[in-house]
This record gives structure tokens, C-alpha cells and sequence, in this order.
């Protein structure tokens, strides 16, 4: 249980459109990230889903029903969201406890599904507290069990760490993509963030101004850009964009090269460049590179190589990893 | 910020305005004390005798003090009741997207700004009296007899008067408290199989104790001293059917001219006004600490 098929869904407020007319198909059990710019229409997508939102036109299909005008409770979703959106007044118990308690089961039956989610989600010790006495990482798995205890056919979460610090993303990420691997259920997951984006899907959905710009797995869309916003959404640092005369053959007017394609010499290379700032990371230095007529590259370079501020070097790119451009975006492939 | 020398200075600066706010106070109380144990009666001139706690036992043994004691309390209750639950549903009402928000909300608004003495003047004229008013209109023109509200049911249409003045206070503390309710908490509960009034009773209810809580407490020591409204209709009568326990201090020290009766009395109050506060924060403080 757990596919989803929007059809020609379109989401306009007042005269505003959302989102244009889109088709996506979600497999049963795969984990998709969708992931854009703020702005960019991907949360409302996913409140499309769960529907707290009503479509202006086109059809959503869950599990093979049509479910475009079913109530958000009937299409048996469970959603996750940034502020949690916690029950302040309840305990954890019964914040867990209350989607059972709405759909009438038995008192035992919640009981031990509630101490069975806090076992795992390690919340055994804190059922009785409210979640004002929480930890951020706690309210998540708080919120995360709210949502798993309903056995839901699938999961949607809303930028759902974005509200904790650095090092605890990091645990979350890792504990989330856990989950889905216990629980083979499908994920829909909003970011903004192309490393969640990147490290926790199966399938990445990449969206701009409303609409999807490219679907596919995070190495896919690593190395195979459609287009030069999928290019520069996807990996980190951004790839660079350097531009060359327009070929009159097939219109190619940019090439892209990703910091860690470029290979580094002191003699010899395509670009000429000032080394500028550089931060080191340790494992690797990333140099911002000043190249003439053509304008800042960041590269990738060993962690201990010895170039200075204002050094001269110069630059190749790699040839199988060069992505060409033509003049509106596209990437297209060159001999 | 915090030396020993500013810390002294503030003193020094603070103090002619505390020392004026505490003879404003005490001088008053000092004075109704002394005059509470005096016999005073502005009708025999001459000799005040001290006469003890005469005056509280003439007071508290009064019929009148029994009946004003729980007219008090009906009236309280009763207006606390009627704007807690209207004005819980009129919150709710104002919180919907509707054309011409701003405007209604105003309007809700409008009876708060009226002068007790006007608003009850105009309930008893345009609307209680059995011969002029707009209910007697209605219930001629539908074959009753028109009912002379404040003569048959005085206290009720006092709780009526003084609950049409508060419900838009009552609304406006509940209408603010709604807003700040966060959404996602009831798309969550939405998703999560609630259904309207199972959202209601689970989270906008809860969210909104805390407000009623203040609402509470602020209405109480107003309504403990509803005066004007019971001296422009009723006058405290029939009898003594609509006189609380501000109405029969008046009554006592200003028609009576008892001044030590109503010295007396008006202690009294404040030991009830104080009573019903320690129990009220008792009740409510734990609310307003979680």
C-alpha cells in the first residue's frame, strides 16, 4: 500500500497558479524528496496530498482510489510538520494516543501501540512529560511517532528539521532514512536542503516556479542535469558556469564543471586564475578561483595543497564531466 | 546599573510617589474602620458613641445582607456564565474569514463603549418596559401578555443588561486568543481523524483556558460592584430582590444616613471581595502558571 499518482494537478490562489499542471507517480514504499527554492510551490504540493489544501483542477490517486475530494482523515496519510505541531496541553502518551483515540480503539489496544512506538523512538522515559518540556530532537520523534502509530499507508513530512541545529540534522537525517528501511513505507519528504535532498531519497523530485523540473535518483540527477537549475540545485558546492562563444551548430553557450572536476596545474590549463580565498575542510580545500572574462570558480583541491592567496594557477576541466548548456538552459550531450 | 549608591538613589526618587499612594490608601480605610465602630447617623447630630462591633452585628444579621449576599453571587455567576459561553462562540464566529470582518468586529465592540448608567437606561426604556419597550411590542403583536421584566424578573434582567455590556470584552480576550492558536497543531488533529468538535473540545478549548482564566478574574471584581445598573432600573427592588452588596451599603449610608452601618458594610465587602479572590487564584493560579 502507498502509491500516489497526481494527474494534471494544478493549485492556483486567486489568480496566482502554484503549481502548473503537473504529473508525478510515487511507486509503492520508495522514499521521495521533493526539493526547490523557497517559494517554489513544494509544500503546497505536499498539503495538495495530504488535502489540506483543495486541487483547482486534475486528479490525486492514492493506493489506485480516486482521492481528490476525500476528507484529509479518510486518505489514511500521516504528516509530519516543521513546527511539529505538538498538542501543548496533552502528554507525550496521549499526543501519541490521540489519532487512536479519534478512530474509537480499544483502551489496551492504544496502550501497548503507544509503549510499543516509544520503545522504539526511545521516548519510554518521557510519555508523561508535556512536549513544552521536550528537546527539539525529542518533539520531532514525538511528532514522528504521532504520525507512525497510525500505520499510515504513507508519510509526508514538511521541512521537518529545519527547526533543529546542525549536528542534530545530521542524527535525524540518518534516523529517518532508518525508519523507512523498518518500516518500507513510503516517504514524501519536503526540503529546501539538497543534502537531505541527496542523502535520504530514493527518488528526488526537483521543482521550480511550480512546476517539476526533473525527476529521478540523486546520482541520476548528479550526473545527468536536464537543464542548467537542476545543474546548479544539485550538489555542493554549486557547479560552475563558465561561459564560451555560442556555437552556431548546436547553440551551446555555457559549460558547466563541478568544483570537484577540475584538475589543477601550475603550468599548463584551459583557464588562467588567481587563487582567492580558500576554505579548508581538511579532507579537501575548496579554492575560489578569480579567472579572467570569465568570473569566480570554486574547486575542489587536496586538503593540504600548498596554494596561497594570490597564486596563479591554472585550470582543466575533466572531458566526460563537462555538462554543455545551450542559450535557454537545456543540457544537451557533446562529442 | 545595580551599585549600592544607585539602588539608594532609586529609593530616594521612588519614595514621594509610594508615600502618596500609601496615605491615598490607608487614610480612607483608617477612616471607614474608625467610623464602622462609631454610632453615626447623619439624622441625630451631636454625640458619635463608640458602640463596638454593634454595627457589623446589626449588618450581618440584617435580612436584607442575606439576600443581597446571594443576589450578589447569582448576578456574578450568572453574567460570567452567559459571556464566557457567548462570548466563546461569538470568538469563534469573528474568526471566520467573512466579508466585512473588520467592520462586525467593531460593531461587537460598540456596547462595551456605552456608559452603564445609558445602556440601562435604554434597556429599561426601549426594550424592558412592559408598555413602550420592543419585547412587549413582540409579544402584543403575537397575542401574549407582555412581560414587566423588571418588576416580575428584576435580577434576571439585570444579568441580562450587564451581559450584553461584557460579552464584547468577553469575545474580544477570547477572539485574540483564537487567533493566536497555531494552524498546524489543527491540520494535525484534522489529519489526525478529529473532526470539528472533537477539535474544539481538544484544542481550541484547552488553548483558550488561559484567556477565559483572565477573563474571569477581571469580570469578577467588576461585577462585584455593579452599581449604576441596579440604581437606573430596579433601585434595588422589588423589595429586595435585585440589591446586591454595594447596592445595600448605598442604601444604608446614603438613604439610611447610617454612616457607621455603612462603614461597616462596606468592610464587609472587602473581606468578601477578598475571599472571593483567594479562592478564585487558588482555583485558577495553576492555570496561569502552566
Amino acid at each position: 500500500m502507498g502509491s500516489i499518482s497526481l494527474k494534471q494537478v494544478t493549485k492556483s490562489f486567486e489568480q496566482h497558479e502554484v503549481i502548473r499542471p503537473l504529473d508525478l507517480e510515487i511507486e509503492e514504499g520508495e522514499f521521495v524528496v521533493f526539493v526547490g527554492p523557497s517559494g517554489c510551490g513544494k509544500s503546497t504540493l505536499l498539503r495538495l496530498i495530504a488535502g489540506l489544501e483543495d486541487v483547482s483542477s486534475g486528479q490525486i490517486m492514492i493506493d489506485g482510489v480516486d482521492a481528490t475530494n476525500l476528507a484529509p482523515a479518510k486518505r489514511g496519510l500521516a504528516m509530519v510538520f516543521q513546527s511539529y505541531a505538538l498538542y501543548p496541553h496533552m502528554s507525550v502518551r496521549n499526543n501519541i494516543a490521540f489519532p487512536l483515540k479519534r478512530a474509537k480503539l480499544d483502551k489496551e489496544v492504544i496502550a501497548q501501540k503507544v509503549n510499543q512506538i516509544a520503545e522504539v523512538l526511545n521516548l519510554t522515559d518521557y510519555l508523561d512529560r508535556t512536549p513544552g518540556q521536550l528537546s527539539g530532537g525529542q518533539r520531532q520523534r514525538v511528532a514522528i511517532g504521532r504520525a507512525i502509530v497510525r500505520e499510515p499507508s504513507a508519510f509526508l513530512f514538511d521541512e521537518p528539521l529545519s527547526n533543529l541545529d546542525a549536528s542534530l540534522r545530521v542524527n535525524m537525517r540518518l534516523e529517518i532514512s532508518q525508519l523507512h528501511k523498518d518500516l518500507k513505507t513510503t516517504m514524501i519528504y519536503v526540503t529546501h536542503d539538497q543534502v537531505e535532498a541527496m542523502t535520504m531519497a530514493d527518488k528526488i523530485v526537483v521543482l521550480s516556479a511550480g512546476q517539476i523540473e526533473q525527476v529521478g535518483s540523486p546520482l541520476e540527477l548528479y550526473k545527468n542535469p536536464k537543464n542548467k537549475f537542476v545543474a546548479g540545485f544539485i550538489g555542493s558546492p554549486k557547479m560552475n558556469f563558465i561561459p564560451m562563444e555560442s556555437s552556431a551548430e548546436d547553440n551551446v553557450d555555457s559549460i558547466g564543471v563541478r568544483p570537484e572536476h577540475f584538475t589543477i596545474s601550475t603550468q599548463e590549463g584551459s583557464w588562467k586564475g588567481t587563487v582567492g580565498v580558500s576554505e579548508r575542510l581538511g579532507s579537501e580545500t575548496y579554492l575560489h578561483v578569480d579567472v579572467e572574462n570569465v568570473g569566480k570558480l570554486t574547486v575542489r583541491a587536496e586538503g593540504d595543497c600548498a596554494f596561497e592567496y594570490g597564486d596563479t594557477i591554472y585550470l582543466s576541466a575533466v572531458a566526460e564531466q563537462r555538462h554543455y548548456f545551450t542559450a535557454d538552459g537545456t543540457c544537451i550531450k557533446r562529442n | 546599573m545595580a551599585t549600592n549608591n544607585s539602588r539608594a538613589l532609586a529609593r530616594a526618587m521612588l519614595s514621594p510617589a509610594v508615600i502618596l499612594l500609601l496615605i491615598w490608601m490607608v487614610v480612607p480605610l483608617v477612616m471607614t474602620i474608625y467610623f464602622s465602630f462609631l454610632d453615626y447617623n447623619l439624622f441625630m447630630p451631636g454625640e458619635h458613641d463608640f458602640i463596638g462591633l454593634l454595627n457589623y452585628e446589626f449588618f450581618l444579621t440584617d435580612p436584607a445582607f442575606v439576600d443581597s449576599f446571594f443576589n450578589t453571587i447569582i448576578l456574578v455567576v450568572g453574567v460570567l456564565f452567559i459571556t464566557l459561553v457567548g462570548g466563546t462562540g461569538l470568538a469563534i464566529l469573528l474568526d471566520q474569514a467573512i466579508y466585512g470582518r473588520n467592520f462586525v468586529r467593531i460593531m461587537v465592540l460598540a456596547p462595551f463603549f456605552v456608559m452603564p448608567t445609558v445602556s440601562a437606561l435604554v434597556w429599561k426604556n426601549m426594550f424592558m418596559n412592559p408598555v413602550n419597550g420592543l419585547f412587549a411590542y413582540f409579544a402584543t403583536s403575537l397575542g401574549f401578555e407582555p412581560i414587566d421584566f423588571l418588576s416580575q424578573m428584576p435580577l434576571t434582567s439585570i444579568i441580562i443588561i450587564v451581559s450584553w455590556q461584557w460579552l464584547p470584552f468577553a469575545s474580544l480576550i477570547l477572539l485574540t486568543a483564537i487567533q493566536s492558536l497555531d494552524r498546524e497543531q489543527l491540520e494535525a488533529a484534522e489529519l489526525d481523524g478529529a473532526g470539528k468538535f472533537s477539535r474544539f473540545r481538544f484544542m481550541v478549548l484547552p488553548h483558550l483556558s488561559r484567556a477565559m482564566t483572565a477573563v474571569v478574574l477581571i469580570e469578577t471584581i467588576f461585577l462585584l460592584s455593579i452599581f449604576a445598573e441596579i440604581l437606573v432600573t430596579t433601585a434595588g427592588g422589588p423589595g429586595n430582590a435585585s440589591t446586591n452588596i454595594s447596592y445595600l451599603i448605598y442604601s444604608q449610608s446614603l438613604l439610611e444616613f447610617d454612616v457607621g452601618m455603612g462603614s461597616a458594610g462596606g468592610l464587609v465587602a472587602v473581606i468578601i471581595a477578598n475571599i472571593v479572590a483567594i479562592f478564585l487564584m487558588r482555583m485558577i493560579g495553576k492555570n496561569i502558571e502552566g
